[in-house]
C-alpha cells in the first residue's frame, strides 16, 4: 500500500508533459509541468487566501480597500463574532464536531463489520445484499431526506440531534470501501488459522482482522468525517432550532441575513475563515496516513 | 469435539450477525423512506368545501396525477435544462484539469509536487456551502478583487451573477471543489503503472507526450470512468452551491436546479406529494443514467479485451 505521502517512486519515469518531439530536456526542472501545477495551486488557494485577508478587515475596509490588502479589524471581527447571539457561532462549531466525530465513528464501525463480512464469508444473498447497499450511493440525498423528515416527524424526532446523526451512520460508500479493503488486507488463511485454534468468529474479527484493517478504516473514518462536516441538505431539512445547527447551516443563515444587513458580512467572512481552519488542519496533519489508492481501486492483494 | 460441532454453526450465522447493524440502518433510513416517498407520490390531498373542519382535508389516491403534473411542469423542465448546461461545463473542465494535473504530477523532473498536490487537493476539505460563500464574495462587485482590477484598468465589468456568466460562476465553484479529489484518484492509478512499461516505450523512441497519450491515459481509463461516473451523479444533484448563492443575487430562483424545486415544493409550498413524485423521477433518471453509463463502459472494456 503506497500512501499519498509516499514520495513518487523514483523508478516511475514519465512524460515531461511538453509538446515537443525532441528528447527529454536535460535541465534539472521540467518547467511546463511545474508551472502548470503552480497555476493550479494558485487557483485553488485564491479563495482561501482571500478569506484569510478579508477576515482582517473592518466593515468599511471590506468595501473600500483593495481585497488583498490586510485590514485592521481582525480582533474586532473576532469580538463581534463572539458576541453575536451570545456566541452561537461556537455552538455551531461544537455541533459540527459532535455530528462529524460521533457519526463518522459509528459509521466506520458499521462499515468495518459489513465490509469484513462481505469480504471473508461466502453466504447466501451476499451479492444481492452488497448490490442493494451499493444502490444507496446512487440515491439522491433529497429523495431520502424528504421522507426521512416525514418519518422522523412521526417519531417525534425532527429538530433533534438524532435526526441529523442517525441517517448518516450507514454509508454505502463506506461499506464498499471496507469490503475492498478487507478483501485486500485480511488473508483468508489467517481467518482459517484462527478457526483452527478454536477462536470464535467475533474474536477472530476483533483480534486478528480488525488490526489488519485499521489503515483502511482510518480512510473510511476521514471520508465520513468530511462528508458529515460538509453536509448541508440533511440539517437544512431536519433542523429549525439554530442552537442545533452545524457550522455549514449556521453560516448559511448568517449569509441570508447578511443580504439585508451588510454589516453581517464581516461576521460571515470571519466565521467562514475560522470554519475552514479545523478541516484544513486535520488534512495537513493526517494526509500522510490516508491511503487514497483505495479510491482508484489500486489495492493490490 | 465441541469445537468441531460449534464451528459450522458459528461460521454460518456470523456474516448475518456482522451485517445486522447495516441491514437495520438500511431498512430504517434507506428502504423505508424510499418506499414511503413512492407511496406519497401516488397520493394527494383532497379538499372538500372550504377546507375547514376535521374531515375537510383528506389524503386520497392520486394515481399518476403527480407524475403527469411533474412532466408537464415547465419549472422542473427548465431546471433540468439548466443543470444539463451546468454539467456540460463542469464535467469536462473538471476532469480535464484533474487529468492534466495528475499527468503533470507524474512527470519527470517536476518540482514542488508535494506542495502543489496538497494545494490542489485542499478545496476538498472545504464544505460546499463555505466554498460557494467564498466564491460568492469573490463574484460580488463591491468586494471582489477581479472587479477592483478591472475598474483600475478601466475595463467593462460583467455581472458574474446573472445570465450566461452565472453558469460559469456556478460551474467554477464545482470545478474548484472537485478537481483535486479527481486528480488524486487519477494520479494514484498512474502511480500503479509499472515502470517497465515506460522503459519499453522509451526504447522504442516514444516521446513524453506520446507516452502520456498512448500509454498513460489508456491505462488509467478505469479511473477516468469512475471519476466521470461520480461527477455526473454529483452534477444531477446540485443543490448547495446555487442555494448558497441565492442570497447574493436575484438570478438564482428557488427552482434553479431540480433538487431545489423538490425542496421548494416539499417545504416551501408544502405539496409533499408533488415533491415526492419529482424526487422519484430524479432518482429514476439517476439510476437509468448510471446503469446505462456503466453498461456502456463495460461493453467498451470487453471490446478492448477482445482485441
Amino acid at each position: 500500500m503506497s500512501s499519498l505521502a509516499v514520495q513518487k517512486a523514483s523508478s516511475a519515469a514519465g512524460a515531461t508533459g511538453t509538446a515537443q518531439s525532441r528528447p527529454p530536456l536535460r535541465g534539472r526542472i521540467a518547467l511546463v509541468p511545474t508551472i502548470t501545477l503552480l497555476l493550479g495551486a494558485i487557483y485553488c488557494l485564491l479563495p482561501v487566501a482571500w478569506v484569510v485577508i478579508a477576515s482582517t478587515k473592518s466593515g468599511s475596509e471590506l468595501f473600500s480597500t483593495f481585497t488583498f490588502l490586510p485590514g485592521s479589524g481582525f480582533t474586532d471581527n473576532l469580538h463581534d463574532l463572539n458576541a453575536y447571539r451570545d456566541g452561537i457561532y461556537w455552538q455551531w462549531m461544537t455541533n459540527s464536531a459532535l455530528y462529524a466525530v460521533l457519526g463518522a465513528l459509528l459509521s466506520t464501525c458499521v462499515s468495518a463489520f459489513s465490509g469484513y463480512a462481505l469480504a471473508t464469508y461466502r453466504f447466501r444473498g451476499r451479492e444481492t445484499l452488497f448490490n442493494v447497499l451499493l444502490a444507496g450511493v446512487l440515491m439522491p440525498p433529497i429523495i431520502l431526506a424528504i421522507p426521512q423528515y416525514l418519518l422522523m416527524a412521526k417519531a417525534d424526532l425532527t429538530d433533534s440531534y438524532w435526526s441529523v446523526l442517525l441517517p448518516q451512520i450507514l454509508s454505502p460508500y463506506g461499506v464498499y470501501l471496507s469490503r475492498i479493503y478487507a478483501a485486500a488486507a485480511v488473508p483468508s488463511d489467517v481467518v482459517e488459522a484462527g478457526r483452527m485454534d478454536g477462536a470464535s468468529e467475533w474474536r477472530i474479527f476483533t483480534r486478528v482482522a480488525l488490526p489488519m484493517m485499521v489503515p483502511g478504516m482510518v480512510t473510511v473514518f476521514l471520508f465520513q468525517f468530511v462528508a458529515i462536516w460538509n453536509n448541508f441538505l440533511l440539517p437544512y431539512i431536519m433542523l429549525s432550532d439554530d442552537e442545533k445547527f452545524p457550522i455549514t447551516l449556521g453560516l448559511f443563515t448568517l449569509l441570508e441575513q447578511g443580504a439585508n444587513t451588510p454589516a453581517l458580512y464581516t461576521l460571515v467572512i470571519t466565521g467562514a475563515f475560522l470554519a475552514v481552519i479545523p478541516l484544513v488542519a486535520l488534512f495537513l496533519v493526517i494526509q500522510r496516513f490516508w491511503s487514497l489508492d483505495l479510491l482508484s481501486g489500486a489495492v493490490k492483494s | 469435539m465441541t469445537i468441531a460441532r460449534r464451528k459450522p454453526y458459528g461460521v454460518k450465522g456470523a456474516p448475518y450477525a456482522f451485517l445486522l447493524p447495516a441491514t437495520i440502518l438500511f431498512a430504517l433510513f434507506f428502504a423505508l423512506p424510499i418506499g414511503y416517498a413512492m407511496w406519497l407520490s401516488f397520493r394527494k390531498v383532497h379538499v372538500s368545501g372550504l377546507g375547514l373542519g376535521s374531515g375537510a382535508r383528506k389524503e386520497v389516491w392520486a394515481g399518476l396525477e403527480n407524475y403527469t403534473d411533474a412532466f408537464t411542469d415547465s419549472e422542473l423542465l427548465d431546471g433540468a435544462l439548466r443543470v444539463l448546461g451546468y454539467g456540460c461545463i463542469v464535467v469536462p473542465v473538471m476532469l480535464g484539469l484533474a487529468l492534466l494535473f495528475a499527468l503533470m504530477l507524474d512527470s519527470e523532473k517536476v518540482r514542488l509536487t508535494s506542495f502543489t498536490r496538497l494545494a490542489i487537493f485542499l478545496p476538498y476539505a472545504i464544505p460546499g456551502v463555505v466554498a460557494a460563500l467564498l466564491w460568492g464574495f469573490l463574484y460580488l462587485p463591491d468586494v471582489s478583487p477581479f472587479y477592483f482590477v478591472l475598474e483600475k484598468l478601466g475595463m467593462p465589468q460583467p455581472d458574474l451573477l446573472d445570465g450566461g456568466p452565472l453558469y460559469v460562476a456556478l460551474s467554477n465553484i464545482a470545478v474548484w471543489g472537485g478537481t483535486g479529489f479527481n486528480m488524486i484518484v487519477i494520479y494514484t492509478s498512474l502511480q500503479a503503472i509499472p515502470a517497465e512499461v515506460y522503459e519499453a516505450a522509451k526504447l522504442d523512441g516514444a516521446t513524453p507526450t506520446q507516452i502520456a497519450l498512448r500509454i498513460k491515459i489508456p491505462m488509467v481509463a478505469p479511473s477516468l470512468v469512475l471519476t466521470f461516473f461520480f461527477s455526473i451523479i454529483a452534477t444531477l444533484q446540485v443543490f448547495n452551491e446555487p442555494t448558497t448563492l441565492k442570497p447574493l443575487t436575484n438570478s438564482v430562483s428557488t427552482t434553479w436546479s431540480p433538487l431545489m424545486k423538490v425542496y421548494r415544493d416539499a417545504f416551501g409550498t408544502g405539496d409533499i406529494y408533488q415533491a415526492a413524485a419529482e424526487a422519484v423521477i430524479i432518482a429514476f433518471a439517476t439510476l437509468v443514467l448510471s446503469f446505462g453509463f456503466l453498461r456502456a463502459a463495460n461493453r467498451r472494456n470487453k471490446q478492448e479485451a477482445a482485441r
